[in-house]
């Protein structure tokens, strides 16, 4: 199995490459990009370098709220569920699986295309807007994700440590927070490069919602009279 | 009442309100901790957050707007006038349902402030209330936040102190309370505003405060909020070997705020925009009014930026392409916001009054002149002589202004180093021009909370030891009367001012009855003129004024009396004089007393419009 290791650094890289969107300035050049761009045939990507960022990171805010929605959904309904503990008999009963609450998902899902007009952005067609425009509406976006992760979500890092340095992971270090790739061989503590410092939320407060508040509405029409 | 745990502060903004609250606790002195009250508030419709400012607006919701579910509050009685965020929400796309600034109208006094007169212009259908109405609704939902708290500690059993503006006059504070009074909160007392940011900063040093100023020195306190600007100038004295702090002056009520300069701003983009041939339409000029004040602020804040680019996206669901993108430099800022509103000008310019024509009568009184330098070299100028008369300060000679040596300055706007850095520059350039030595800048208050920090603090003060500010009342009070001369064809009787209340009555003091008698008809309203002076500092309880200079004495609304027909028969002319006394609570009550067998009638501060006949009085 010699694809897993590239997949989960695509992926990594994916990330990576989003949060910047999220989380730093777009306009802002210089940032690291050949990774990105030896997989892809070079006639299609647009003449603007950082726009060609945009795009894709509009592309990725999607997997950024599925996971995110995948990770919170658990959390919460995990108070709510006890799997029953003692189930007698010879067949080992089936490990507890949850079910994902929606209401959190479209609740922030609203939130985003409230502030951020997230919905608008996705669902239009890229092809027929030039990039000068794009750019414009990115700005929408990026401001109203960015002030939505700020006002609901305390984000910090999984690592402080600066990405490229050479870290130790101790005995006992946690696989649900670090993961490890490569030449996974021997038993820790392990030696490696910090690729990405990774993102987790310690806290996370959306809004109340009135009881008959139906959250699948994530935007209402609007009709001037 | 039950024994109270907390002092209670609230800052009863005109754009946002604000509680805090400390534990009752005499040993913590000044150490003591101030919390900030989460208040619970509709966003948007059925999304409700808790966040530390309350807007202060209200939304008159249609009944086919909002599903009744979606109005729903952490606590019973939730209905379809919307307080908070979600009423400036929903009131951007249509203003004409929203109530704001409601408190500007309550001081506001050729209006009648207990009529339903907001929103002033919506059509007859929308329900209208009172400025006094909208003020009772953001204390009710305040008072439902903390009950919804602190459910064994109502808040109608603790101590409550609420601020006002230092410029408002008696009828407006009066109205305060009875707000405060309708929800069952009547035993607040009120604070101005700016004394409430020292407390704050008292309150944020520590202790350490005792260490940044000394005996002698003036405190300059500049409080610009969203819509008002409020000045104040607190003078540090010794007694008794320890510090004590007087307020020794206040300015005028000015209705010039940090929204003139996002508006302002938007403004001058939107000229920008139509010179490259881009219309706007107006729900977009709000848009681009939040999109300036957020670039303004990294501007300001960052000296490394040229320019923040400004997105305003379209209304319909496609947003790219009709996103309109504009930028703001920092040239731009610097001109409009710096040199717009902080120009260096001379200690002698001064506010620019021009002739307005064509204003409806229901308009505030907003200020003509946006330099806000301007506003403060009349305010210093006109205030020179009040660190002079405060017991022991020393009056520099040659000086044109009020030299103050330390400033204080409170709201949002200040989170703008150049803001800061210009009005300091402005005011320590006077100064050096008098040659005396340059002013310097008393930090660490949190410039969006301060005043309702202080304000709790001041509650816990109230109850053991700890600094006090003194100052009493911040004007002389005069009622008008007619001089008795032989009528001259044409010409209205001349009018005198006569003094009823000095200068810097304390809380619980009552004035001298002045020797001047008025005969008063029983069972009809009588109305006086009232007036009130913030610098004639010396006038004593009886004092008759023929002239004075025009901005000597500003005109409030009428005071009424109506003595009822219990004693004396309908018609009877009794004779009364006319007293005043300041309540615990901050407020001035004015009275009639009889002459013979000394009996009280309550006056009036007249909240309604002046009918043009009603000043038939004499004076005897």
């Amino acid at each position: 199995m010699t694809i897993a290791p590239v997949n989960v650094r695509k992926r990594i890289y994916r990330w990576a490459h989003f949060l910047d969107v999220i989380l730093f300035n777009p306009s802002r050049e210089g940032r690291p990009s050949s990774r990105f761009l030896m997989s892809i045939d070079p006639q299609v990507v647009p003449v603007t370098l950082d726009l060609f960022h945009l795009v894709l990171g509009a592309l990725v805010v999607i997997l950024f709220l599925l996971t995110l929605v995948l990770a919170l959904l658990p959390f919460l309904s995990a108070k709510q569920k006890k799997s029953p503990a003692d189930v007698s008999g010879d067949v080992p009963a089936p490990p507890a699986l949850m079910e994902s609450q929606p209401a959190a998902a479209l609740q922030l899902l609203g939130l985003l295309q409230q502030e951020a007009r997230f919905i608008d952005f996705i669902e239009e067609d890229l092809q027929h807007h030039a990039d000068a425009d794009i750019g414009a509406a990115a700005r929408v976006v990026h401001e109203g994700c960015r002030r939505v992760i700020q006002q609901h979500l305390k984000l910090e890092p999984v690592m402080v440590e600066s990405e490229g340095t050479r870290v130790t992971l101790e005995k006992g270090f946690n696989a649900g927070e670090i993961r490890i790739t490569g030449n996974i061989v021997g038993s820790p503590p392990f030696q490696g490069s910090l690729i990405h410092k990774g993102w987790k939320v310690r806290d996370i407060r959306l809004p109340l919602m009135a009881e008959g508040h139906d959250p699948h509405v994530l935007a209402p029409a609007e009709v001037e009279l | 009442m039950s024994q109270a745990e907390f002092a209670v502060g609230i800052d009863l903004g005109t754009t946002n309100s604000v509680l805090s609250f400390v534990r009752l606790d005499a040993a913590a002195g000044e150490g003591v901790a101030v919390e900030v009250l989460p208040i619970p508030q509709l966003v948007t419709p059925g999304a409700i957050e808790s966040r530390p400012q309350l807007r202060s607006f209200l939304y008159q919701a249609h009944t086919d707007e909002i599903r009744s579910e979606d109005v729903a509050l952490p606590w019973p009685g939730a209905d379809r006038s919307l307080v908070g965020e979600i009423a400036r929400h929903l009131g951007s796309k249509t203003p004409i349902r929203l109530v704001g600034s409601a408190k500007s109208w309550l001081s506001h006094a050729q209006v009648d402030r207990k009529a339903p007169i907001l929103p002033v212009q919506s059509p007859p259908e929308v329900a209208r209330i009172s400025p006094l109405d909208a003020s009772t609704a953001y204390l009710r939902h305040l008072k439902s936040a903390w009950d919804a708290q602190f459910p064994e500690a109502p808040l109608a059993d603790q101590d409550l102190v609420i601020t006002v503006p230092a410029s408002f006059d008696p009828g407006a504070r009066e109205l305060t309370v009875e707000a405060a009074r309708r929800v069952g909160l009547g035993h607040a007392v009120l604070l101005e505003e700016p004394q409430s940011a020292v407390y704050s900063w008292i309150q944020a040093s520590g202790g350490e405060w005792r260490n940044q100023v000394c005996p002698g020195e003036t405190i300059l306190v500049v409080d610009v909020g969203g819509g008002t600007i409020d000045f104040s100038l607190i003078a540090v004295s010794e007694a008794e070997g320890s510090l004590t702090l007087e307020r020794v002056a206040i300015g005028d009520h000015i209705l010039l705020g940090g929204d003139n300069m996002d508006l302002a701003l938007a403004y001058g983009i939107r000229a920008k925009l139509d010179r490259e041939g881009k219309r706007l339409e107006p729900w977009q000029l709000q848009c681009l009014t939040h999109g300036a004040r957020d670039a303004k602020e990294k501007l300001l804040g960052d000296a490394s930026l040229t320019d923040v680019a400004i997105a305003v996206p379209s209304r319909g669901s496609s947003l790219i392409g009709g996103t309109l993108r504009t930028n703001l430099t920092r040239d731009e800022v610097l001109e409009t916001v710096v040199d717009g509103f902080f120009p260096m000008l001379s200690i002698e310019s001064r506010p620019q009054q021009a002739a307005r024509a064509g204003l409806t009568t229901l308009s505030l009184p907003y200020a003509q002149d946006a330099r806000i330098t301007a506003h403060l070299a009349a305010f210093l100028s006109r205030h020179i002589d009040a660190a002079h008369q405060a017991s022991d300060l020393v009056h520099e000679g040659s000086s044109r202004f009020l030299h103050p040596s330390a400033v204080l300055l409170n709201g949002g706007v200040f989170r703008s180093s150049e803001l800061v850095d210009r009005l300091l520059e402005v005011i320590n350039r006077w100064l050096e021009e008098d040659g005396a030595s340059p002013a310097r800048l008393l930090e660490g208050i949190d410039l969006d909370l301060a005043v309702s920090r202080g304000a709790a603090y001041y509650g816990n003060v109230r109850k053991g030891p700890g600094v006090r500010i003194r100052g009493g009342t911040g004007a002389a009070y005069y009622v008008g009367v007619e001089s008795s001369v032989p009528a001259v064809p044409g010409i209205a009787p001349p009018l005198e001012a006569l003094c009823i209340a000095p200068f810097g009555m304390e809380e619980g003091s009552e004035a001298a009855l002045p020797p001047y008698e008025f005969g008063l008809i029983v069972g009809e309203p009588v109305h006086f003129r009232f007036f009130s002076s913030k610098v004639r500092r010396l006038d004593e309880v009886g004092t008759r004024l023929d002239w004075w200079a025009e901005d000597e004495l500003q005109e409030l609304a009428a005071i009424e009396i109506t003595l009822p027909a219990e004693q004396y028969l309908q018609g009877e002319v009794v004779p009364v004089v006319l007293g005043a006394r300041v309540t615990e609570t901050g407020t001035l009550q004015l009275e009639a007393v009889a002459r013979d067998g000394g009996q009280r009638w309550k006056v009036e501060f007249e909240v309604r419009e002046r009918e043009a006949s009603s000043t038939d009085i004499m004076a005897s």
